[in-house]
């Protein structure tokens, strides 16, 4: 398949400490690929620098390259390639002040949608893509924050996809989560890839084999191994991948 | 009574557990005389300028000339002078905010910060007489006729640099408090920064926003002493902007060192108005902000 994401020889730094280091990898589409690692190896970093997130901290910088179909995103306009790379973040972050519709809608209409026919559908095909569509349909104008922890979390994964991303970049998004709201955005992610390239950051290893086709395994800011997830669970090319999955470490 | 009282009380026991129970109840006792002892004053401020106010308040209070006995000038002052301090404090200090909040993280930031911390400390008189200064300055050099100096535009000079500072640094505080999750969550779907400090950070911080705006307009509104030296005080209704203009606080301040009675009186008057005053911008300005949320 061919490789929708291609990242080359990236490296990131937040002020002068280097969080991540000369990554190359591919992440093919429709795939869904997910990232472990201990903490604070880079996971997360990694996969800001790939909707230009990362520059949004202060002193934050990236070096290498990252191509989206072959285009450099770094010579993109950041807010058209964060429209195309979707994020789903760690806790989830629904705008306080805004309703369910209008946080789903949020993404179009301040990008400059205002026709309420298209607005109104893209809500309604993004809260059925989440899976929440049938929990809070009568319910569409209470406040976002006034769902669950897991309800909240599709709620952010439908406002990215009402933007139509071609890629979902996920950031750990079950780690605040019970068992049951995770095994629901578990399901989810396995039917959003039909449609779009997934990247997952997981602390889970467990997830990472149920819901990811290839796997890479970071370690202090380094990409270890890269491989089909069976492969990489069950016969690890590395010493440290395979002390890191049989938790011997981490 | 006293069962009730017993049972209220922990155990006559002093070992650990015993102490624990105890100092608790000393300290719950010390906070609710302390709660007693911040509401006593306010609570006797209103009562007392609610009941002499009340008996101040008749027709010909409202009389915009003073020698009549009437303190519509000073009502009328009052709002020309907040409402236009308020017109250029509120847009330059909520802005000042935004640029502290979103942008001034370097060295500009904290310089911009630490001259607004400063302005906020500089005592209101001393801006009273620099805007009368101002306006001098200007006079000697031909640019305005020097009487402008005691004039309802050098009072509102003088209340906006007092709102200026202390509304941008509330509204600093205010955007602080929305989490770097919120904004992210915005920079991520590709909303251009400046919408996204537009249409999310400002509402998701906006009671705050509201609070420190409202504290400014009613902090400006009981000023006295900068106005003693801009907009002067008159006998009479507003007669423009370049002229002297009445405002509340001053004439508490005149009629209540009066030697007559019936000014005493007034100024009860005037007080009670006053405060009902910021008790109503307060107020609606609640309820606009209740109405705009979303129902949870």
């Amino acid at each position: 398949m061919a490789a929708k994401i291609e990242i080359k020889g990236l490296s990131a730094w937040y002020g002068s400490k280097k969080a991540i280091l000369d990554i190359t990898m591919d992440f093919a589409e429709h795939d869904v690929t997910a990232i472990i690692g201990p903490s604070g190896c880079g996971k997360s970093t990694l996969i800001r620098c790939l909707n230009r997130m990362h520059e949004t901290i202060p002193k934050a910088r990236a070096e290498g390259s990252v191509r989206l179909d072959g285009e450099d995103i770094y010579e993109l306009p950041a807010v058209s390639v964060r429209r195309r790379i979707g994020m789903v973040f760690q806790k989830a972050n629904p705008f306080p002040t805004m309703s369910i519709y209008d946080n789903v809608a949020a993404g179009l209409r301040l990008n400059g949608e205002r026709n309420r026919d298209t607005l109104d559908a893209a809500v309604l095909k993004s809260l059925q893509s989440a899976a929440l569509w049938d929990e809070v349909k009568d319910s569409l104008d209470k406040s976002g924050a006034s769902l669950s922890g897991g309800q909240q979390q599709r709620l952010c994964i439908a406002r990215a996809l009402a933007v139509e991303p071609e890629v979902l970049l996920m950031d750990e998004p079950c780690s605040a989560l019970d068992p049951i709201a995770t095994a629901k955005i578990e399901d989810l992610i396995f039917d959003l890839k039909r449609q779009y390239t997934v990247v997952i950051v997981t602390h889970n290893m467990q997830q990472a084999a149920r819901v990811a086709d290839k796997t890479a395994f970071l370690y202090l800011g380094k990409l270890i191994e890269f491989n089909a997830t069976r492969d990489l669970f069950e016969r690890p090319g590395q010493e440290l991948t395979e002390k890191y999955i049989t938790g011997r470490f981490g | 009574m006293i069962g009730g009282l017993r049972r209220a009380l922990p155990p006559f026991r002093f070992d650990r557990q015993g102490r624990r129970l105890w100092k608790d109840l000393a300290m719950s006792v010390a906070a609710l005389l302390c709660v007693v002892i911040a509401l006593v004053p306010l609570g006797s401020i209103l009562v007392e300028a609610g009941a002499r106010g009340l008996a101040a308040i008749r027709p010909s209070l409202f009389l915009l000339d003073t020698r009549d006995g009437g303190i519509g000038n000073a009502i009328q002052g009052t709002l020309i002078l907040v409402a236009l301090a308020s017109g250029i404090a509120l847009p330059v200090g909520i802005l000042t905010g935004i640029y502290l909040s979103e942008f001034g993280k370097g060295r500009v930031g904290d310089a911009v910060r630490f001259f607004v911390d400063i302005m906020t400390q500089i005592p209101s008189i001393v801006v009273g007489i620099f805007a009368y200064s101002v306006i001098l300055s200007l006079s000697f050099a031909g640019l305005v006729s020097p009487r402008l100096a005691f004039s309802t535009i050098t009072g509102v000079i003088a209340l906006s640099t007092i709102m200026i500072p202390f509304v941008a640094r509330t509204s600093e505080e205010a955007l602080r408090l929305v989490p770097v999750s919120t904004r992210e969550a915005a920079l991520a779907l590709g909303i251009p920064r400046h919408r996204a400090i537009l249409r999310v950070v400002l509402p998701s911080g906006g009671s705050g926003l509201l609070t420190g705006a409202l504290l400014g307009v009613a902090r400006v509104a009981g000023e006295t002493a900068p106005l003693l030296v801009t907009a002067f005080g008159s006998l009479y209704g507003f007669a423009g902007l370049n002229q002297p203009v009445e405002s509340l606080p001053h004439t508490i301040y005149t009629f209540a060192l009066s030697p007559s009675s019936a000014e005493n009186q007034a100024a009860w008057g005037a007080s009670l108005i006053l405060v009902l005053m910021m008790l109503l911008i307060s107020i609606s300005s609640r309820v606009i902000v209740h109405l705009r949320s979303v129902r949870e």
